[in-house]
């Protein structure tokens, strides 16, 4: 699943989806542009539209039961009503493996107790 | 003024005396961008530059309201609350000194404009990150005139504290209690970072935080240095003991840092400087260079503890402005009632050297000032806000104040950033026109 965000949300995101219990997260800064107005930014004398926007991209491998609590979070931690709250992209997983253990697919997206 | 007058008044300049107040003048004029890269450094880098241009806006406003009306009030006749307007927009100050001086009036002029340039932009650390810009340029100029003119009047204009025996060499009561508890009013009016509490706000850049306090350090030496308004003994002595009080500040902090977290810290270490520095502002021409090391060494431990407690509170004094100007000048201020001495100072004797009535003057400058600084700007900022919003929106503050306030960004890529409108009125086919 992959959910992008505003950066000022992400705290908020992070906070929704640990109360959900989704556990492994991957988070990076991007650049993107989704529809929103842009911004006029003005450097001495010279004048730019800011096209893209600072968002927040989380990387979230899910089990299938977790797939709607995760949207749930993401929605609920990044939404403020305006344009440029962000998406979500809910894709097809061909394959997980854990790197410390070689488990695979479930039990390399299911947190171990230690 | 006739020829032979001036002619007389020059003469009692002195040249080595100009020379090193033309020199202290933009030592502490450059206190205030120091104090932009300090304030900068602490908060996040969405806000860097609206944080930084308080201070610029400082400058200009402050400058202005202190030639306009600012230096008269503060220094025009001896009454007792506030001064006159005799030397509103400058009049009558030029190239002769001051009764006592030996510096012209123009240069005192200016030295004292860049105290009240810094005490202005040291408030805004109190409100940075939520308040918005053309408010806060408002309030600079009200507070310039309401707050810091009145309280330098007191303490270095003839007013009642300084007729009434309060010793005050650089500043403890208009500069560092008068910006503290400033602040404190300030923050409480302006009301809490949405965050605040709920998130953590990091410092995004602690190199600024460690550069700005360095250059602090270096125009505090014109800052003290200066306010002797001579190459005399109290302004050599000052010098001096501003370089001993911080470096006693810096090894506390480094202890008490290490008692509560087990590693000494570099902002830590920043903001001890400053705490030095305030210190021994007001005391530096008054007190000897081994009491000196003693204040820096105590001035850590009030000011640490606050920092401490008022991040657990509610109060969102975000730069923390009270603690390390308001209680260091509030330390400064009572210590050389204990230990000022005259075999140094030529002045007065405090407690310790048999004149216990020294440290009376200094309590009633202790409990005057922050209670007058308060009550005004609380007041004040209460007004402004009856007319327009003090704070950004949420949604402006989340976005950030650069962007909202200033239409740029610190940081910017240039990524995405589509060029809409060249602003030359020159035909790019003409031959005559160069590339920017």
């Amino acid at each position: 699943m992959i959910g992008i965000v505003r950066p000022e949300k992400a705290n908020d995101v992070l906070e929704a989806l640990y109360r959900a219990e989704v556990r492994g997260v991957s988070m990076s800064r991007v650049q993107g542009h989704g529809g929103e107005l842009n911004r006029v930014e003005t450097y001495r004398g010279t004048t730019v539209q800011m096209g893209l926007s600072e968002k927040v991209r989380f990387e979230i491998a899910v089990s299938d039961e977790f797939v709607e609590p995760t949207i749930e979070a993401l929605c609920e931690g990044a939404r403020t009503g305006d344009v440029g709250d962000g998406k979500i992209f809910v894709v097809a997983l061909e394959q997980a493996v854990r790197i410390r253990t070689g488990d695979t697919d479930m039990g390399a997206v299911t947190p171990m107790d230690k | 003024m006739t020829a032979a007058a001036i002619a007389t008044a020059v003469a009692r300049v002195d040249s080595g005396d100009t020379a090193w107040m033309l020199i202290a003048t933009a030592l502490v004029l450059m206190m205030t961008p120091a104090l932009g890269l300090f304030y900068a450094g602490l908060v996040r880098s969405k806000n860097t530059l609206n944080t930084f241009m308080m201070c610029v806006a400082a400058i200009a406003i402050a400058m202005v309201t202190w030639a306009a009306v600012g230096y008269s009030l503060a220094f025009d006749g001896d009454g007792s609350l506030v001064g006159g307007l005799g030397n509103a927009f400058l009049h009558g100050v030029d190239f002769a000194p001051r009764a006592g001086m030996t510096i012209p009036q123009l240069v005192f002029f200016a030295f004292q404009a860049t105290f009240c340039i810094i005490t202005v932009a040291l408030v805004s650390g109190a409100v940075v990150e939520r308040m918005r810009f053309g408010p806060f340029l408002i309030f600079a100029a009200l507070w310039s005139v309401l707050v810091y003119a009145v309280l330098a009047h007191w303490a270095f204009g003839g007013g009642w504290l300084q007729a009434g025996g309060t010793l005050d060499f650089a500043g403890g009561v208009p500069v560092e209690m008068g910006s503290g508890f400033s602040a404190l009013a300030a923050a409480l009016v302006v009301g809490a970072r949405k965050d605040y509490g709920r998130q953590a706000m990091l410092p995004h850049n602690a190199m600024f935080v460690l550069l700005g306090a360095g250059l602090l350090w270096f125009g505090w030496f014109g800052f003290n240095g200066g306010s002797g308004f001579s190459t005399g003994n109290a302004s050599v002595l000052a010098f001096t003991n501003t370089l001993l009080t911080p470096a006693c500040t810096l090894i506390v902090w480094f202890a008490l840092d290490l008692i509560r977290g087990r590693k000494v810290t570099a902002i830590g270490a920043a903001t001890a400087i400053v705490v030095g520095c305030v210190a021994i502002t007001p005391a530096g021409g008054f007190i000897s260079p081994g009491w000196a090391m003693l204040l820096g060494a105590l001035a850590a431990l009030p000011s640490y503890a606050i920092i401490v407690w008022r991040t657990r509170t509610r109060v969102d004094e975000t730069l923390d402005v009270l603690a390390a100007h308001g209680l260091a000048g509030f330390t400064g201020i009572l210590f050389i009632g204990f230990f000022a001495e005259a075999a140094w100072n030529g002045v007065s004797d405090g407690l310790f050297y048999g004149n216990a009535a020294q440290l009376g003057h200094q309590a009633l400058a202790a409990v005057a000032a922050p209670a007058y600084a308060f009550a005004v700007t609380f007041v004040l900022l209460k007004l402004i806000g009856l007319v327009m919003p003090l704070r950004a929106t949420e949604h402006d503050e989340a976005i950030g104040m650069d962007v909202t306030q200033h239409g740029e960004e610190a940081y910017v890529t240039g990524e995405g950033a589509i060029l809409i409108a060249p602003e030359t009125d020159v035909e790019p086919e003409l031959p005559a026109a160069q590339p920017a």
